[in-house]
């Protein structure tokens, strides 16, 4: 995590004045970030996702829930209806801004708190070392031996339907990656010699943990929770598709999905439309995260 | 080696039970008595007692645990709440479905994968690896099911050249492969199916060409004079080990992960029967599928792990 790359400004600081402008890591991220225009951009995007989101009462044209009997799987651009209307003649692009706010919000949460949950456990696992570790990790070991999607389906198949459901199975998939991501970098950074050289001046655990430790190993963390925000997004609405995660009459792009997958034969144009919002989404978080991963010059 | 391929069997057994502890535990916290699905809700206490022991709820769960876990061992993943049937029958049916599709679904990926890898990993930083790092983006972003249903928009509803569900003509429970139109049913889900792993087997290709090009026995072989299609060779050589393996464990994860492409192209593989059991909330089919899901994917990433350690004896070490 040195200082290799040199940036324009560095090297006439070098030629210019003795004194060499030392960035910190972070600093560097930041700098790094600032030049990479594609991740700015989706950087952008993904804000506008989230806004559009935040602010879809004020954006819709239309009432989500306003259902209408003659004007059911309208074609795009019908009357006022700009992306046509649903199996119950709702409005799909009102729609489609409210079920951000779920489709987000069940993307998002599992993998922030599984991040802490997570990367809390990793930390301690690697931190303390022996039997705390063997325990914490050969749990982990056995959620790793299902396949995502599966664990997911199985916890949420066998408690139900819901969003709250929904986003407790998510969150317990993603528990396990990020501990073990913790943990890898922890023990790694662990036993070296700063570590030992604090501990030698008589830092406390807790400090040492905060200062050396987790200045370490955030990095990681942080790259590799935003690498499956897009995964969890995925995951979400799968489940919505499959009746799993949100309830009607509730929007969510998974779910109008579903539902609309019986009119393919109707109006096929209109029952492709909210994939796209999850795939937009989906690959600007992916971008995102690319950029974040260079920019903090990670290697998982 | 011998002593290696013990050690790791060691290390899977734990696992293995861990696995299993999880797929008990389904059951249980499943809301509601497991018993209501069972009983008329005026049931007597008698008859009540009776189906409880006839079906050992009557237990501590830890000897719940055992009997059931002995009773797997042996092939008996119980009864299917909705048709009667044992668990066993349509599970290893569907099994075969599964297999089948994700197994295509691996080897579409890899041959188209590997190729595109391989030719941006060489041009590393220009157009094509441009162009190709973008297919690797989308296919890792696209939502599969949305894939599905959008090819079936395309070649079932407007082109009308391929069916858009089942897995044979008039509704047939039987594949042959080698006919062409039991084979048309298979198209459109192993197309769909193949689409996240292009996307990983994609970026593992190109990561693990550009790094061996940068390493120093490439530049030898060229000071040695060879050419550069014999450098192909030495290339892929070193490369392909890491891409099998990341192949391998992504047919375990398909075999696991077929579940939303099956229902959308109603393909009876384990996927449908596990969607089936949700809606209808027959836990055993439940249990017993993702139990046997999950075990394949232990297994397959057991083989893998030392198929790798055969190939590259250095892995052993770690």
């Amino acid at each position: 995590m040195a200082n290799i790359t040199m940036s324009p400004a560095d090297a006439v600081a070098v030629q210019g004045a003795p004194a060499v402008r030392v960035r910190s890591y972070w600093q560097n991220v930041g700098y790094r970030l600032r030049y990479d225009y594609l991740t700015l951009f989706f950087g952008a995007m993904v804000m506008l996702i989230l806004l559009s989101a935040v602010f879809a009462p004020l954006l819709a044209p239309m009432d989500p829930y306003e259902s209408s009997l003659i004007n059911r799987l309208k074609p795009i651009g019908y009357k006022d209806f700009i992306l046509g209307t649903d199996e119950l003649g709702r409005d799909i692009l009102s729609r489609m801004l409210y079920g951000g706010r779920i489709s987000l919000t069940m993307g998002i949460m599992p993998v922030l708190v599984a991040t802490l949950v997570g990367g809390t456990l990793g930390i301690v696992a690697g931190f303390v070392g022996g039997r705390t570790n063997m325990l914490i990790m050969r749990v982990v070991d056995v959620f790793y031996a299902f396949p995502s999607i599966l664990l997911a389906v199985a916890i949420s198949g066998a408690m139900g339907g819901g969003v709250v459901n929904g986003m407790l199975s998510l969150t317990l998939v993603f528990i396990p990656p990020l501990c073990r991501v913790a943990e890898t970098a922890t023990s790694q950074v662990r036993n070296l010699d700063f570590v030992e050289a604090a501990r030698a001046t008589g830092a406390k655990t807790f400090s040492i943990i905060r200062v050396h430790i987790l200045g370490n190993v955030l990095g990681p963390i942080l790259v590799y929770s935003s690498s499956m925000v897009s995964v969890s997004i995925l995951l979400a609405s799968g489940l919505s598709f499959l009746g799993l995660g949100v309830t009607p009459p509730e929007p969510d792009w998974g779910l109008m999905l579903n539902t609309l997958r019986q009119a393919i034969y109707i109006n096929p144009v209109v029952c492709a439309i909210p994939g796209v919002a999850i795939l937009i989404t989906s690959i600007c978080f992916n971008l995102v995260s690319d950029g974040l991963r260079s920019a903090m010059d990670v290697r998982l | 080696m011998i002593a290696y391929i013990l050690r790791r069997l060691l290390f899977v057994i734990p696992i293995a039970l861990g696995v299993s502890i999880v797929c008990f535990a389904l059951v249980y916290i499943a809301p509601g008595d497991p018993l209501n699905t069972l009983l008329p809700e005026d049931a007597s206490a008698e008859t009540i007692a009776m189906v409880k022991k006839a079906y050992g709820f009557d237990k501590p769960i830890p000897v719940q645990y055992f009997i059931w876990l002995g009773k797997v061992l042996t092939g008996d993943f119980g009864n299917s709440i909705a048709s009667g049937r044992a668990v066993t029958d349509d599970l290893f049916k569907a099994l075969g479905n599964t297999i089948l599709l994700a197994g295509g679904a691996v080897v579409v990926a890899f041959s188209l994968a590997f190729v595109m890898g391989l030719v941006a990993g060489y041009h590393s930083g220009g157009p094509v690896d441009r162009a190709v790092t973008g297919i690797a983006v989308i296919g890792v972003s696209i939502p599969n099911y949305w894939l599905g249903i959008v090819l079936v928009i395309i070649f079932a509803v407007e082109l009308n050249v391929l069916p858009a569900t089942g897995m044979g003509p008039r509704g047939s429970d039987t594949f042959n492969f080698w006919e062409w139109d039991h084979f048309r049913h298979l198209l459109m889900p192993m197309l769909t199916l193949s689409m996240i792993p292009i996307g990983i087997i994609t970026r593992t290709t190109r990561a693990a060409v550009a790094e061996v090009l940068n390493q120093d026995f490439v530049e030898t072989l060229r000071a040695k004079g060879l050419g550069e299609r014999e450098i192909l060779v030495h290339v892929i050589k070193n490369a392909l080990p890491q891409v099998l393996a990341v192949m391998g464990l992504q047919f375990g994860y398909l075999m696991g992960g077929s579940i939303l492409v099956e229902t959308i192209f109603t393909w009876p593989g384990t996927g449908f029967l596990l969607n089936k059991a949700i809606l209808t909330r027959d836990l055993p089919v439940l249990q017993g599928t993702i139990l046997v899901l999950a075990m394949i994917f232990v297994a397959t990433n057991l083989v893998i792990d030392l198929l790798q350690t055969m190939v590259d004896p250095r892995l052993k070490r770690s």
